[in-house]
């Protein structure tokens, strides 16, 4: 069997990867450098019985897919998921679709309208880039002052993608335990297939809790209710190997984003699971046609 | 044969199972270097983090 693994930069979480495909005999392992790759279109024939896209730009990643779908490659994670997931908005809306619960979300394309919408929804909340990782450019906005200054930048400064203004409600992440104010955390679980089959908390005195932006991670254990609500995630966007960002909140829990690309190089330990070895064996099963 | 980081001229002894594009680290400066060559052992700074970059 031929497995292709379109990257980038090859990251600890890659190489863990490539060390568990290298484990298992009649496996060929071909690394596709996404910045050496062309394409032909139409005339392309590839011999990958899969493709793995670890790629660290989503554009690539993006159009990497769907070129090689459009080439007859069966890939994971799918074009589809990848779209979905690469686009907060996208996301939202598979989710509302699948009836998970999320955190309020509201959309508007002005900056006079996005403000109205935000009054109306009180504050605080969150304005998100809908295409955006490791927690960049993320605004909590507490008042109508912050309101205003952010949107106007965001219409003077940002680009057309910055127009879109996608507004979440602020789920508050710090706990308090004991009469003791304790930092916030969130839950990030992975799922793979049709399982989720580990998780981390994500602590942090920031309201950022991305392990990118200096999130500490720690076991969580997978109750069922966790289980039940990241693979209904999982399947909303299209199933596959993804990473689900859950808050906890009064009223249960909530997800909050779903990340394609999953990285977990930091929570093999932590969870005391081999992430990337159950990732290979979902992998072969579908590049054997035993689970699409 | 070894490869030199390009920041503090450190002699860097890459892993047996390096592979082309691994990020590794500099042992005297830290800085994260990506490796661009097994044979020969060669290594440049890592790119900067692009905006498209994340999971």
């Amino acid at each position: 069997m031929k497995i292709g693994m379109l990257h980038s930069l090859i990251r600890k979480d890659e190489k863990y990867l490539i060390d568990e495909f290298n484990k298992i005999k009649g496996v060929e392992l071909e690394l596709i450098d996404d910045r050496q790759i062309s394409f032909n279109l139409g005339k392309d024939h590839f011999d990958y019985d899969i493709v793995v896209e670890r790629c660290i730009n989503h554009s690539r990643a993006l159009h990497g897919l769907k070129l090689f779908e459009t080439a007859g490659i069966k890939c994971v994670n799918k074009y589809s998921v990848a779209t979905i997931c690469g686009d907060k908005l996208l996301t939202s809306c598979s989710l509302a679709e699948h009836k998970v619960p999320q955190p309020e979300v509201r959309v508007a394309f002005t900056e006079e309208s996005a403000l109205r919408t935000i009054e109306e929804m009180g504050y605080p909340v969150v304005l998100k880039p809908a295409v955006g990782s490791w927690g960049r450019l993320l605004s909590k906005i507490n008042d109508r002052d912050a309101a205003e200054a952010i949107l106007e930048h965001k219409t003077v400064l940002g680009s057309y993608h910055h127009s879109i203004f996608y507004i979440q409600k602020y789920v508050e992440k710090a706990r308090i335990e004991n009469g003791e104010k304790l930092p916030g955390r969130d839950i990030r679980s992975f799922v793979v297939g049709d399982k989720c089959i580990a998780a981390i908390y994500r602590t942090s005195p920031h309201w950022i809790t991305n392990t990118a932006r200096g999130g500490k991670a720690t076991n969580c254990v997978v109750t069922d209710e966790l289980n039940d609500i990241s693979v209904r995630a999982a399947k909303a966007v299209g199933g596959g190997i993804v990473a689900i960002d859950v808050f906890e909140t009064e009223n249960g829990l909530m997800v909050n984003e779903v990340n394609y690309t999953m990285e977990y190089k930091n929570s093999i330990v932590t969870t005391g699971v081999n992430i990337p070895q159950k990732m290979v064996e979902y992998i072969l099963q579908v590049a054997e046609g035993r689970n699409d | 044969m070894n490869a030199e980081c390009p920041v503090c001229g450190a002699q860097i002894q890459l892993a047996a199972d390096a592979v082309q594009g691994e990020l590794i680290e500099c042992p005297d400066c830290g800085t994260e270097l990506e490796v661009v060559s097994v044979n020969p052992p060669q290594v440049k700074e890592a790119p900067q983090e692009e905006e498209d970059w994340g999971q």
